[in-house]
């Protein structure tokens, strides 16, 4: 049975998977204690829960349980990157490398460095959203501290060369610190293999709960270390002060355990849901474009342009449904995705954007059922665009005379 | 952001939408906006004797767009062309509960208006 409404917004927040929920459980009433507390039995037991959680981390990323750094999320694990980076390495340069396309957290924190006196570059990327080595190569100065690229992308869900920034790092001896937010848990992440020295990443992404997050800091080869934002009693090695979210941690932990476990059979079937929904609006829809990468993406991504429908009012007509658009309809800059226009991708058809993220508990008649409620909406709000009628008309858009507003 | 019951009525039976042959003399045609502000607005009236007999639109934009452009053909019809454009942006704000982040919606209902009224004058050679 289907039930409504479907969310099919999971690169916003996911829902919490039940066995994460029971886990979580028994440190709200029972097992309370502060992790930090080091001389009863409350605070041991919730010490061995959080270590428990850092280790079930750490194996999914593979690194050392030790360079887990919680935090509240990967906004704040983003911003201890960039702002620890630039305070402890400051007499070694006050340059940062990052990408247009990046998450607000990091270009909104970097935008703040450069206030500060930083010098950031912000590279391009080419059509299908991933950057090109040779400019990063080019980037890089002896001035530079800091390289941030993030693993794949919010919105379009293109998957950088990760591995390959990883390299260029390190033969330049610049940290590379990426977001993962929306890679971890989704696909193989490997922290030595992709040489990635700092890594953000959140639990509420992953089927955990929201207010909680990490910052992998790397402590050998080389040994990296970020000056503080939040000051305090020292935890989490003096990185990142405060008590720590037991039962977050903990649910963080098995949410984590469980995306290794599954994330070959889950990913295969994410994938073949996407495909299929993709399948099924091309094949009923003219002009649909696909944004992003047609293989360099995440398995639960599809992001498309729906030419001569604006993005909100699809939405709105798919009120059963929950998506996202690029459509900046609602802001109040009423400028559309800066991330599809770093693509190169028109204001247009990036006000006609829908981003769809499938997650663990959609099913094919999910996704059946969103597709023909999508098509159904763009042939009733195609036949109410005047765009669309003068596309059939055979007027070229392009030439029109338009009152930009 | 939810959209007032209005907005949703327009959105889902929306009033006048279609289009008359714009070389028909006695039909003016707006169009307003722009595709990469995210809307485009067309607006048509047809005139009888000074009286505004019928109107239609075709918008491309949010849902706050399109009831505007909706309700501005149902006030349009049986009004003077000169009582036509006497219809405010205001107006359109009020009636349909319409936010400030969605104001630029109804500036642009009325500027299709005018730009209706302009192209009928036009063809018509009234001034």
């Amino acid at each position: 049975m289907l039930k409504l409404p479907i969310f099919m917004d999971n690169h916003s927040t996911t829902a919490v998977d039940p066995r994460v929920l029971e886990a979580m459980l028994p440190y709200f009433c029972q097992q309370y204690g502060n992790a930090a507390s080091r001389n009863h039995i409350f605070g041991w037991e919730a010490e061995k829960a959080v270590d428990r959680a850092r280790g079930q981390i750490a194996q999914l990323i593979h690194c050392d349980p030790k360079e887990i750094v919680f935090t509240s999320g990967a906004t704040e694990s983003d911003n201890l990157a960039l702002k620890g980076v630039a305070e402890m390495y400051r007499d070694k340069g006050n340059h940062v490398i990052t990408v247009a396309t990046e998450h607000k957290a990091i270009l909104d924190t970097a935008k703040r460095l450069e206030k500060a006196g930083m010098v950031v570059t912000y590279l391009g990327v080419d059509t299908m959203g991933r950057i090109d080595l040779d400019a990063l190569q080019a980037a890089i100065s002896d001035r530079t501290i800091l390289i941030s690229v993030m693993m794949a992308n919010n919105e379009i869900g293109v998957i950088q060369p990760i591995a390959e920034i990883g390299k260029i790092a390190k033969a330049r001896g610049v940290i590379f610190h990426c977001d993962a937010t929306q890679g971890v848990g989704k696909i193989p992440v490997d922290v030595q293999a992709m040489g990635i020295d700092l890594m953000s990443f959140s639990a509420h992404k992953i089927y955990g709960p929201k207010g909680v997050g990490a910052l992998y800091v790397r402590r050998k080869n080389p040994r990296v270390r970020v000056a503080p934002i939040v000051d305090g009693g020292g935890h989490e090695r003096g990185m990142r002060s405060g008590t720590l979210n037991v039962p977050a941690i903990v649910g963080f932990g098995v949410a984590c355990e469980i995306c290794e476990k599954e994330m070959p059979t889950e990913s295969a079937r994410l994938s073949a849901l996407r495909d299929r929904l993709k399948g099924q609006i091309f094949e009923a829809l003219d002009e649909v474009y696909l944004n992003g990468h047609p293989t360099e993406r995440l398995p639960h991504n599809l992001n498309i342009s729906v030419a001569y429908v604006e993005g909100e009012s699809l939405l709105m007509g798919l009120n059963d449904v929950a998506l996202s658009s690029g459509s900046a309809c609602t802001t109040a800059t009423l400028e559309p995705s800066y991330v599809l226009r770093s693509l190169g991708v028109g204001s247009d058809l990036a006000h006609s954007s829908l981003r769809f993220g499938l997650g663990r508990f959609n099913t094919k008649e999910e996704v059946d059922y969103v597709a023909r409620r999508l098509i159904e909406v763009v042939l009733r709000l195609r036949e109410m665009s005047p765009l669309y009628e003068m596309a059939k008309e055979g007027v070229d858009l392009k030439n029109v005379q338009w009152a930009v507003h | 952001m939810s959209y007032s019951d209005k907005v949703i009525d327009h959105y889902n039976n929306p009033r006048n939408m279609g289009s008359f042959d714009k070389n028909d003399p006695s039909v003016g045609t707006g169009i307003v906006g722009a595709p990469e502000c995210g809307d485009v607005m067309k607006l048509q009236i047809k005139v009888s004797d000074g009286i505004i007999e019928d109107a239609r639109f075709k918008t491309f934009g949010c849902g706050s767009a399109i009831a505007s452009s909706s309700l501005a053909t149902e006030w349009l019809k049986g009004k003077t062309v000169d009582e036509a454009r006497q219809i405010k942006n205001t107006d359109i704000v009020a009636e349909l509960s319409l936010p400030p982040v969605k104001i630029h919606c109804s500036v642009l209902a009325e500027d299709a208006i005018k730009s209706a009224i302009e192209d009928y004058k036009r063809k018509s050679g009234a001034a």
